[in-house]
């Protein structure tokens, strides 16, 4: 079982997003060291962009703050080699926008990415229709990685992390779905999903909200009928009870904005991390009361 | 999923953008394809091409510029002469028709230099749709005029203060409204980029220019030009006159980028002029050749004309450069000045800075001409919008 099967197997999970680089590179890992030690089950790992056009202002501003600080795609990779290091065992799914992996080369962004222990790839500006090249990436990584990782295996009777996502298949890019994605489109893209499904639960961009989307629990119905994966929820939810109301219907709650403005704006970063972490967690545990 | 349209220009163009998107892209694309054989959709567009746009636009022969150039005989294709002053308002009135067609009342632009703001402003007056237009704030300094003139037609102007505060900050922010409001709202996207279908909409809908010229220089001189000149932003006046002489492979056609401060100062917008930073990337929805950094993250660029002060260029022309049927040089922010008072001096005519840049290249290249060959630039805009920056440009050149 890979690690992102294994993140559900008590659900509803959290799943908070973190820049690296953001307020700074060595915050930023003990930041998201501290959300997994905490309660978070899964972390959208966050790559800057200058141009993040699926995202608010807080987004916008955080990853603008990292790439004024330096960072990089090799300086994020380099980060979650680290947290591995330090001993996070939860799923990283990597978030970022396309153009910066195609500059680092798509195919070893995707190889090194494996290598340093990430278990899969957010793409907003990817829609299934340009997947392919990314699809065609990971398969040719997976081989990659298996080799590398049998070569490991010679050495230490553990198996890397890398090669138990590599034997269930390669990592995966996951899939997003909209409100405003038709039955059709819905359905063909949830057939091919793997992961889980990242569910836009409004139309606009990420950032906090009042109030969950009306219609939410209608669009997860019609998400599982056409798969059986989990299904994540994000966009917009901001507070502990936002989330317990979304897990009483989805896998998993994705929080973004509110936690990169909670962390962000601390001057205890760590601390408020950990405390985040724990609230929404708690409330989720109670999700299904 | 398949499009009704091809998507790609070669390995160029696409549909990079959020899921919450792509209906929309499928939606426009449908609108647009059964536009094209509504016979109805077509007569209303041709009419206000002529009875409100004022098409066809001359062809004006620059005599006196050619006489002082001393070769090439030069023509003028008079965009600046359509209503609103630029080429913008053919493609900002076909979008908005496709608008009522789709039953949406609100349509979002970004601008640069304001042509396309005014444009995408008067069409919605004209047809009755709510109109917000996203201008970065360096922008709306340095275009003032338009910024008035779209506010007294009725559009809400919102200022981009993120990122680079000019033309890519505002695409990002109208794509951000966008994908927020997109059950009633329509992005009315000025150039040749974007997602798919955009690049071939605004093609289509800019091929007038061409269309025209080509029927004109054969009219007033009985054959075609040997060369046709447009300055390249993203690229759609270029690709509008491109289209009416693509065919004509003997035709040369020359887009001109914007050089800034030249090249090697790492300061201008010349996608395909620099190497080093212009790579082939995606943004804003396409695949195609866009200025960045190592990293992959979008350049800041540079030029005295905030219409091509962009990262990236239309897809189709980079297939076109990629296939040698177009080539691209670049002008600097000083031969656009240059330019700029050239034309006012021998034509009375005021370019657009926009044009200017493609000006500055007729001047290169006319004397290197005989004089039985012929040169069409097309004048994309008028520069009544400019003046504000040619003072304070040409002051400070002059010191």
């Amino acid at each position: 079982m890979n690690r992102i099967e294994n993140a559900f197997k008590n659900k509803p999970i959290f799943m908070p997003y973190f820049p690296l680089g953001y307020p700074d590179l060595d915050t930023s890992i003990d930041v998201i060291e501290a959300l997994a030690n905490s309660g978070a089950d899964l972390i959208e790992v966050g790559l800057s962009f200058s141009d993040p056009l699926a995202d608010g202002s807080v987004i916008q501003h955080a990853t603008q703050v990292a790439l004024e600080k330096g960072i990089t795609v090799k300086k994020s990779l380099e980060a979650v080699r680290k947290l591995r290091q330090r001993g996070v065992d939860i799923p990283l799914v990597l978030m970022g926008y396309y153009n910066p992996m195609l500059a680092y080369g798509l195919e070893k962004f995707v190889r090194d990415a494996a290598e340093a222990g990430a278990d899969g790839f957010i793409v907003p500006d990817l829609p299934m229709e340009e997947a392919e090249e990314f699809m065609s990436a990971l398969s040719g990584a997976t081989s990659v990685t298996r080799s590398a990782v049998e070569a490991q295996m010679d050495d230490s009777n553990r198996p890397s992390t890398s090669l138990r996502s590599a034997q269930d298949g390669g990592l995966p890019l996951i899939q997003m779905l909209a409100p405003t994605t038709p039955p059709e489109r819905m359905e063909r893209i949830a057939r091919n999903a793997k992961g889980f499904i990242y569910l836009v639960s409004v139309t606009g961009i990420t950032g906090e909200r009042k109030a969950i989307a009306e219609g939410l629990s209608d669009l997860i119905a019609n998400v599982r009928k056409h798969t059986d994966i989990p299904v994540c929820v994000g966009f917009g939810i901001s507070t502990p009870e936002q989330a317990k109301e979304v897990g009483a219907m989805a896998d998993g709650v994705i929080v973004g904005s509110a936690c990169v403005n909670a962390i962000g704006g601390s001057e205890k970063p760590i601390e408020t991390a950990k405390q985040f972490a724990a609230e929404f967690r708690s409330a989720l545990n109670t999700s299904h009361d | 999923m398949t499009t009704l349209l091809p998507p790609k220009f070669g390995p160029y163009g696409g549909q990079f953008v959020p899921e919450t998107l792509m209906p929309a892209l499928i939606e426009l694309e449908e609108a647009f394809v059964a536009s094209r054989t509504d016979v109805e959709f077509q007569k209303e567009f041709n009419k206000l091409m002529a009875s409100f746009v004022g098409r066809p636009t001359p062809l004006t022969y620059a005599k006196r510029l050619s006489e002082k150039l001393g070769g090439a005989q030069i023509y003028l294709k008079r965009e600046d002469l359509a209503h609103t002053g630029a080429h913008k308002i053919n493609n900002a009135l076909g979008q908005a028709l496709l608008v009522k067609r789709m039953g949406k009342g609100r349509i979002v632009a970004e601008t640069g230099a304001g042509q396309h703001g005014v444009a995408s402003a008067t069409a919605a007056a004209l047809l009755g749709l709510d109109c917000v237009v996203y201008m970065g704030s360096v922008d709306i300094a340095r275009q003032e005029p338009n910024v008035f003139r779209m506010k007294l037609l009725g559009a809400e102007v919102r200022p981009v203060n993120s990122g680079t505060k000019t033309l890519k900050d505002a695409i990002n922010e109208a794509i951000r409204d966008w994908v927020t409001n997109v059950r009633d709202t329509h992005y009315l996207l000025g150039s040749a980029l974007g997602p798919h279908p955009y690049p071939t909409i605004v093609r289509e809908f800019q091929s007038v220019i061409g269309t025209e010229a080509r029927e004109q220089i054969l009219m007033e001189v009985g054959r075609l030009p040997d060369t046709v000149v447009a300055c390249v932003g993203g690229g759609s006046n270029a690709i509008g006159v491109f289209s009416g002489f693509v065919d004509d492979e003997h035709v040369e056609l020359i887009g001109v980028e914007a050089g800034g401060s030249g090249i090697e100062s790492g300061k201008h917008a010349a996608r395909f002029g620099d190497p080093s930073k212009g790579r082939v990337g995606v943004i804003h929805g396409t695949r195609t050749y866009v200025l960045q950094d190592e990293d992959g993250q979008i350049a800041e660029t540079h030029s005295v004309s905030a219409g091509l002060d962009y990262a990236a260029v239309g897809p189709e022309h980079a297939l076109l450069r990629d296939t040698e049927r177009a080539f691209y040089t670049s002008a600097t922010d000083a031969e656009a000045l240059d330019a700029f008072q050239m034309l006012c001096h021998t034509e009375g005519i005021i370019p657009a800075l926009e044009s200017s840049h493609a000006v500055a290249e007729v001047i290169k290249r006319a004397p290197t001409m005989r004089k039985d060959e012929i040169i069409l630039v097309n004048l994309s805009g008028r520069g009544d919008k400019d003046l504000n920056t040619v003072i304070k440009e040409i002051g400070e050149l002059e010191n």
